[in-house]
């Protein structure tokens, strides 16, 4: 199925780097889940800002400084916008890794004790695994991890049994970055909630894909980082729900997050400042709120079903593919397929579909619990995006054919 | 029976001759069935051989390290095996240069210049996370002590 109103080639035309060979071929770009490329409108607002507007934030006074600051301060209101949030509670980061380990800093570790337990599941991205597990060692919690089932989607009755009194935070990702998996975060949140457990949902994998409302999910903190959503790198967000936020210690102290200073103490700025310690990524802000605009300009339902069609296709051409085999088959999942190729090592398909100008992700994924669990050392990753076309997904198959070839 | 002493490349198999055939191959598809076959000359390593201390983790591929000093001839031996294919054809590549030879002169032996002129010295990247650079590491520190 192709979707009328989408007008692909024009939407390439706006990521510049898409046109370009490697290797001698066409570059077919397949590893978004790492990182998305950028489009005009970003490359364009960052060289704007660097060029004529670029000054420290919230302290000159001077005019460049208020120019920088509104742009900063509107980007977090962008951002605010785009998760249905306050824009007090919008912290910018460095990226989900952060985010997440502000909360099981500032969270975990100043509420946890010994006999609490901290809910994950197999499937998680090291960034919301191993904060965790440290919190846990550092305070005597336990982590808990939910399983999963055969297709790798989670299994939800171990969910269930999990999930008591004990619990008092439930993380979880949105979307599985090894498998695609979409995970129901929202009847999950709403579980735990219910046990009073405090709920923190990794969306690195989410928001580039469909659209996401912290008031709808009723979550209290979400995070994701700006690269993987067309924006650049180095920028961060972790929205947290206001009183969580007000209640929480500041993670790093320094310029900027304070309200007064004396040798003998200090006092926090309000919010979101509490939590920004010294000279903010202006830059990458301004950027991935240009993102954000950017993506908001285009006909996100569109964007949805072309999407869909890639997944539908790529999945059905690997089904027919010889000695293939899918990783994570669940029934709902955001344009990944991660697979393997009999007899092959994850290295070597990758390493050949690169001199083909196919570039995919091997390994672990940063998830080596997940692959254990799995009892495999990786497979091979292809991650779709907006600008991927269906011409992509059967240049993929075409050069696992010749991979084939070599085995 | 596995015989690390046994293994040719450095010998009948030298880095020389390699250069030299990669030369006559231009196109990548036959470059890396011959870096492949490379990799098929080298005999696996024995399970129990494959032990943590011979391990030289990689972030995507793994690699297996043996060695085996003959103090009388002054000639370190050394085999490799890896759970990819291209990895250890590239580490075949390495032996050939490295493998028989005496610690100064393998402690001398310029490693990224040989994988620059066969056009290979991205795989010896250190963002590549294959392993190989970390092997090479480890065979040159051990000849540094050797050569002590």
């Amino acid at each position: 199925m192709t979707v009328k109103a989408l007008d692909i080639q024009a939407l390439r035309a706006q990521f510049p780097i898409l046109d370009q060979q490697v290797n001698g071929k066409p570059l077919v770009y397949l590893d978004n889940g790492a990182t998305t490329q950028k489009p005009v409108a970003v490359l364009d607002a960052l060289d704007h800002y660097y060029r004529s507007v670029n000054s420290n934030v919230h302290r000159g006074a001077h005019h460049l400084s208020d120019l920088a600051t509104g742009q900063f301060e509107g980007a977090r209101q962008t951002v605010a916008d785009f998760l249905n949030a306050s824009r007090e509670e919008i912290l910018w980061t460095k990226g989900t890794t952060e985010s997440i380990n502000i909360v099981a800093h500032c969270i975990g570790r100043e509420r946890l004790q010994p006999g609490d337990e901290v809910l994950i599941s197999t499937s998680e991205h090291h960034a919301n695994i191993v904060p965790w597990q440290q919190a846990c060692l550092a305070t005597g919690a336990t982590l808990k991890v939910i399983p999963l089932r055969d297709d790798c989607s989670l299994d939800l009755d171990a969910f269930e049994t999990l999930l008591n009194e004990k619990t008092k935070i439930f993380a979880i990702g949105h979307a599985s970055n090894a498998l695609g998996t979409l995970n129901p975060v929202k009847d999950m949140v709403a579980r735990a909630k219910a046990q009073g457990a405090i709920t923190v949902i990794d969306g690195a994998q989410a928001v580039a894909h469909f659209p996401v409302d912290v008031q709808d999910l009723e979550v209290d903190f979400y995070a994701f980082s700006g690269h993987k959503l067309f924006g650049p790198t180095g920028i961060g967000v972790l929205y947290g729900r206001r009183e969580l936020l007000e209640a929480m210690p500041p993670y790093q102290t320094g310029g900027e997050m304070i309200e007064t200073v004396s040798f003998e103490k200090s006092t926090w700025n309000q919010l979101p400042y509490k939590f920004e310690a010294g000279t903010p990524n202006i830059a990458g802000a301004i950027g991935l709120a240009a993102a954000i605009n950017w993506f908001n300009q285009q006909d996100r339902p569109a964007l949805q079903a072309h999407e869909d069609a890639l997944l539908a296709r790529v999945t059905e051409q690997a089904e027919a593919c010889q000695g293939l085999k899918i990783i994570g088959t669940a029934a709902n999942k955001v344009s990944v397929l991660s697979f393997l190729l009999e007899g092959a090592h994850p290295a070597d398909v990758g390493m050949l579909l690169d001199k083909q100008g196919v570039a995919v992700r091997t390994g672990h994924h940063c998830t080596m619990p997940l692959m254990d669990s799995l009892g495999i050392p990786g497979t091979v990753r292809a991650s779709f995006s907006i600008y991927n076309t269906l011409d992509e997904v059967d240049r993929l198959f075409e050069a696992l054919e010749k991979v084939k070839t070599f085995l | 029976m596995f015989d690390i002493r046994s293994i040719n490349l450095g010998k009948d198999i030298t880095a020389e001759d390699i250069a030299e055939d990669l030369e006559f191959l231009d196109d990548w598809e036959e470059r890396y069935r011959y870096i492949i076959d490379l990799g098929k000359q080298l005999p696996a390593l024995p399970d129990e051989l494959k032990t943590e201390d011979r391990f030289v983790r990689g972030c995507q591929s793994q690699v297996w390290l043996e060695t085996d000093y003959d103090s009388d001839a002054d000639t370190l031996y050394m085999a490799v095996d890896s759970d990819a294919l291209i990895v250890k054809g590239l580490a075949a590549i390495v032996l050939s240069a490295l493998n028989r030879r005496t610690p100064q002169a393998i402690h001398d032996y310029d490693m990224d210049a040989f994988f620059d002129r066969i056009d290979l010295l991205s795989h010896l990247s250190p963002t590549r996370g294959n392993g190989l650079r970390a092997m090479v590491a480890r065979i040159k520190h051990q000849a540094e002590t050797l050569a002590a």
